[in-house]
């Protein structure tokens, strides 16, 4: 059967299947939520408004058996930045609904009644609305356990939890995982555009439905090329071993690792916080240090960690969350890093956000930095209740600056710089700036060349050759997050001359077409042309792809440096 | 010349997270590598004083020599 589109209207509760017009037919994940976002949205809609629609679409490859393929991607015009907003997760929902046929399910309008909630619940039929009150107000792994319960324990699951019920701008979508713990959704406060529609969760059928395959010996052969390519590649021996954490270290040394609110590149702690560290806790504690976040990953950055007795506390636990809540704000103890991970993921909140908010709020003076026990109680007695300070920072670190007054604070499009300072590492400062999203490493993550030797080398440090390779990065990205794959095959893509065409024949194999490689860049390109349409429609400028002025003003040790790229090099990245 | 020199990730196994130690003059990055017994092969990044180098590079008296593996991540 032909995929459909899954349309649901939340201000009349009704819901319909309709065909896939021609123009989205070859678009997946992130390529299709901003092409339905940026035809369907005004861009100058309130984000918790009636025009915005909550997008969500399994990649061109989900649901297949192709290796790391099982993204679910998310849009929606962004609360926090305004601007056009994809997040994607792994989990096992991006798979689910492409068995389903569901090439993406739109989620438009607001009930007249805001005191009720509702669940979604998606099947090969289509989607039916329920009111609900039983999982309102419960943080986000009761409400995987209940609906476990409810519906049986394979049922996919993708939620909110009291940050987005509160619609709070760091709020994040949460997706269940095989061990039934959640990945997320992560930026840009898409959690508070589903709490706006009132819906707490969405529910996905399990099914013995399989993904038409148009070729499937040339798909099969392709397959096992693309997964071999992923599992030769040398930097996967350490991302399995010590998880995206084993990079704490290695930015530490090259001296971008921002720390005191971005006062320094290099934090005194990092020893206590890094992947080395992480690795050996884990394994004292029985935990694991593998772990996949969807079936068919064969990275397995993900991991297990566990507390002082053994138990679960979380998992994908990620270099930017322990950064954030680590260096940042100076936190050297990977426990309550770990329970203030296990807190944001039930509260359902950004983790980059809610850090940095946390580092801004600790210059203002709200909490000492380098105090994680009071980092938890905020998160539980004042996020998670929604008291006045729990909405501030809640809202995110642009929130926490204009509330205390705080000028030093990191966010471009009021979205929170991650974990590598642009000072030191300048070819990701040029991705914070320009990227359609707001300051974000993934939508071109330059780090691969400026500082791990993937991809070529640039010097982190000088001017030369940042834009281009941010552009190239951005173009390429913005193509592999519509395939549903992982952003971390791009390791493999970058430097092994097999794995790209591996997936573009798997594309072609599935679909019975015939890309080329420039096919594949040229819709990199157009994804990124048509968000960079929403955003300026939506009144931003060039003047909006700037970092904040205390990175030009401020150096940083160890190597005192600043921001030093001028204006018309930021506005050059558009010249494709 | 006296170096110091700091492994990271599975670089540390049965070695060392940091050592000063001395080197015979004129030994380059890749001759200081071998000294360790690790493979060159298996090399992702070196950094002298937080400044990427290669492996011909000759580090002086003081430096700080880091070697990792092949990373990823993000």
């Amino acid at each position: 059967m032909a995929d459909k589109i899954f349309r649901v209207n939340m201000s009349d509760l009704s819901a319909k299947v309709e065909a896939v017009p021609e123009a989205w037919m070859g678009l997946g994940g992130r390529g299709l939520t901003s092409t339905i976002v940026a035809a369907e949205v005004k861009p100058t809609c309130h984000a918790l408004g009636k025009h915005n629609k909550l997008v969500f679409a399994p990649g061109l490859l989900s649901g297949t058996a192709a290796a790391n393929s099982g993204r679910l991607s998310c849009g929606a015009k962004s609360p926090l930045t305004g601007t056009i907003k994809e997040a994607n997760a792994g989990g096992t929902s991006a798979q689910m609904l492409a068995k389903l046929g569901v090439k993406a399910l739109i989620i438009e309008g607001l009930p007249a009644d805001e005191s009720k909630w509702y669940g979604l619940h998606v099947d090969e039929n289509g989607v039916t609305i329920q009111e609900e009150s039983e999982v309102i107000g419960m943080g986000n792994f009761a409400v995987v356990q209940t609906l476990n319960k409810r519906l049986g324990d394979k049922v996919g699951v993708i939620t909110i939890g009291p940050a987005g019920e509160m619609k709070m701008t760091a709020a994040n979508i949460s997706v269940k995982d095989p061990d039934n713990h959640l990945r997320s959704n992560g930026r840009g406060g898409l959690g508070a555009v589903m709490g706006s529609k009132k819906i707490k969760f969405i529910s996905v059928a399990p099914t013995d439905r399989k993904v038409a395959i148009a070729e499937p010996e040339a798909f099969k052969t392709a397959g096992r090329a693309f997964a071999k390519a992923l599992v030769d590649n040398p930097i996967n021996k350490a991302l399995a071993q010590y998880g995206t954490n084993v990079l704490v270290n290695i930015i530490n040394e090259a001296g971008g690792l921002p720390t005191k609110n971005f006062t320094s590149g290099q934090f005194a702690g990092h020893e206590a916080i890094s992947g080395e560290t992480m690795y050996d806790t884990i394994v004292a504690r029985d935990g694991k240090p593998r772990h996949n976040c969807h079936q068919g990953c064969v990275i397995q950055c993900s991991q297990i960690y566990n507390d002082l007795k053994g138990q679960y506390k979380t998992s994908g636990f990620e270099y930017e969350s322990i950064w954030a809540l680590g260096a940042d704000c100076c936190v050297d103890n990977l426990d309550h890093i770990a329970e203030a991970d296990n807190i944001m993921d039930d509260l359902g909140i950004d983790s980059i956000e809610i850090g940095v908010a946390f580092g801004v709020a600790m210059e203002a003076g709200v909490l000492k930095f380098g105090d994680g026990a009071e980092v938890c109680r905020i998160l539980k007695e004042e996020i998670g209740k929604g008291t006045p300070l729990g909405r501030i920072i809640g809202n995110g670190a642009g929130s926490v600056g204009l509330a205390f007054g705080v000028t030093r604070v990191p966010v471009v499009k009021n979205q929170a710089i991650p974990a590598y300072d642009p000072r030191a590492i300048k070819g990701i400062g040029i991705t914070y700036a320009t990227s359609t999203q707001g300051a974000d490493h993934t939508m071109g993550y330059t780090i691969a060349t400026n500082i791990l030797g993937v991809g070529g080398k640039v010097d982190p440090l000088s001017k030369e050759g940042q834009v281009e390779l941010s552009r190239n990065l951005q173009i390429a990205t913005a193509a592999i997050d519509s395939t549903g794959m992982c952003l971390f095959i791009a390791f493999a893509a970058l430097d092994d001359p097999a794995c790209l065409p591996a997936l573009i024949d798997m594309i072609n194999a599935r679909f019975g077409i015939k890309l080329t490689a420039d096919d594949v860049t040229s819709l990199g390109m157009s994804i990124l042309k048509t968000e960079r349409a929403f955003n300026l429609a939506a009144g931003f400028t060039n003047e909006d792809d700037r970092l904040p002025e205390f990175f030009q003003d401020e150096a940083i040790a160890p190597h005192n440096v600043v921001w030093d790229i001028s204006d018309e090099a930021l506005d050059s990245f558009w010249n494709f | 010349m006296r170096l110091t020199v700091k492994l990271f990730a599975y670089f540390r196994d049965n070695r060392f997270k940091e050592k000063e130690a001395e080197y015979p003059e004129d030994s380059t990055v890749a001759d200081i590598i071998r000294s360790l017994g690790i493979d060159l092969g298996e090399v992702g990044v070196t950094m002298i004083n937080s400044r990427h180098c290669n492996l011909d590079q000759v580090p002086v008296e003081g430096d700080q020599l880091a070697i990792f593996p092949a990373i990823g991540g993000g």
